[in-house]
């Protein structure tokens, strides 16, 4: 994911600083992998070079001095240019999932790949679990709810990738091996 | 966990298609358990026997430490006017009744009163955000509207359990999470135990865990295969 396109899309409404920009990201993408404060900095430098964004002003809060950032007007073309560019669907086909069946069917055989889809299914139905108790929590925002939607999807399709597949196998196998 | 409600080696066959081959289930009280499979695995056949609208052709099902499967039609069918609420898919409202009307039947049905009838099947509309369409007929509603009502009346009895085969089978994404939502709330309120039928793992997450079915026995894989105990 492109942690400097996010973070340009968090200044489009107005000048924000470092910590306020960690604290927006890990709101708005609440099941993501939480910001570090100096992947924000680091980041804020770069955009800063490259004429993205902007010093603004500071800001003391009986703390250290916190320099705020507003979006340039190339840093607003920058945004919208990664907005409107279609992401390639799928280009590769990778995932360690999809990697360890293919590799465990080769190398292992169907009864050992088996065993593991059994352990993934699980893994992948408890999680599913977890996700869903999130999302109908009374106190989910709507973020919570978009973020759990979208894991929830994904997993549903490993699943149901998984289960094709064995049973695509075991088929095969079964021509293979009457 | 003692069950509330259990089944121990349930046969069933339809003529001569065994549907059930020996299934082993148990539900705790307050308990949400998703039975699953592909479509032809036996879960609507377990849900039936559980319910005891289908008798078990052998095995044994208990409900409050009762073999309820020795009883006859008329005291089956008294228990689940009293104990059991049922929610099919489709909701199967009477058409020529209000909504009110409808949710408000199975009180009616045990004796109730009218007026407190009618009072507490407007409560159970309004937990279910559906107050505002009890004068409706079912044909002006919506799916998703129509499927509240039902779960509403399906609740109206304050059931100890909730069969429920396949909910939100005809409902888009949202409404079901609706419908699916608003039970498990009144479960985890209530102490109510729900068997939920579904063919569908985001379904299935809602529950608290889930017996998977395959050819008409307890699948334990999850992915029809036989697994060593």
């Amino acid at each position: 994911m492109s942690t400097s396109h996010v973070l340009l899309g968090l200044l489009a409404h107005g000048p924000r600083h470092g910590y306020d920009l960690k604290r927006a990201h890990d709101d708005r993408l609440p099941q993501a992998k939480p910001l570090a404060f100096g992947q924000v900095y680091a980041t804020l430098g770069r955009l800063e070079r490259d004429g993205l964004v902007e010093q603004s002003g500071q800001e003391r809060e009986g703390g250290p001095d916190r320099t705020s950032y507003a979006l340039t007007d190339t840093g607003r073309e920058r945004l919208d240019e990664w907005l409107a560019a279609v992401e390639p669907p799928a280009p590769y086909v990778t995932s360690t999932l999809f990697a360890k069946v293919v590799v465990g069917l080769l190398a292992a055989g169907v009864e050992a790949a088996s065993g593991y889809l059994v352990a993934q299914r699980a893994a992948h139905s408890t999680r599913l679990r977890e996700l869903t108790a999130i999302k109908t929590d009374a106190q989910a925002t709507v973020g919570d709810v978009i973020a759990a939607d979208y894991a929830i999807t994904h997993l549903d399709a490993d699943l149901r990738w998984m289960q094709t597949t064995l049973q695509r196998v075991s088929e095969l196998n079964r021509e293979v091996n009457p | 966990m003692t069950a509330l409600i259990s089944g121990t080696a349930l046969h069933h066959a339809y003529g001569p298609t065994p549907a059930l081959r020996g299934v082993d289930i148990e539900i705790g009280a307050g308990e949400v358990v998703a039975v699953t499979g592909p479509s032809g695995c036996g879960k609507s056949t377990l849900l039936h026997c559980l319910a005891g609208i289908l008798k078990v052709d052998a095995g044994e099902v208990r409900y409050r430490d009762q073999d309820i499967a020795l009883w006859s039609e008329a005291a089956r069918s008294r228990l689940r006017r009293t104990d059991f609420g049922m929610l099919f898919q489709f909701g199967q409202l009477v058409p020529e009744l209000t909504a009110g009307e409808n949710v408000a039947l199975p009180l009616l049905l045990g004796g109730a009163p009218r007026k407190q009838a009618r009072a507490t099947a407007a409560s159970w509309l309004e937990r279910f955000g559906v107050a505002e369409l009890a004068d409706k007929l079912p044909g002006t509603l919506s799916g998703g509207q129509q499927q509240r009502v039902a779960v509403a009346r399906a609740m109206v009895t304050e059931p100890q359990v909730l069969f429920a085969d396949e909910p939100t089978g005809a409902l888009d994404a949202l409404a079901g999470e609706r419908v699916l939502t608003a039970i498990v709330g009144v479960a985890r309120e209530r102490g109510m135990a729900v068997v939920l039928v579904t063919h569908d793992s985001q379904i299935a997450a809602y529950a608290d865990r889930e017996v998977a079915l395959r050819d008409g026995v307890v699948d334990a894989s999850g992915l029809g295969l036989r697994m060593s105990a």
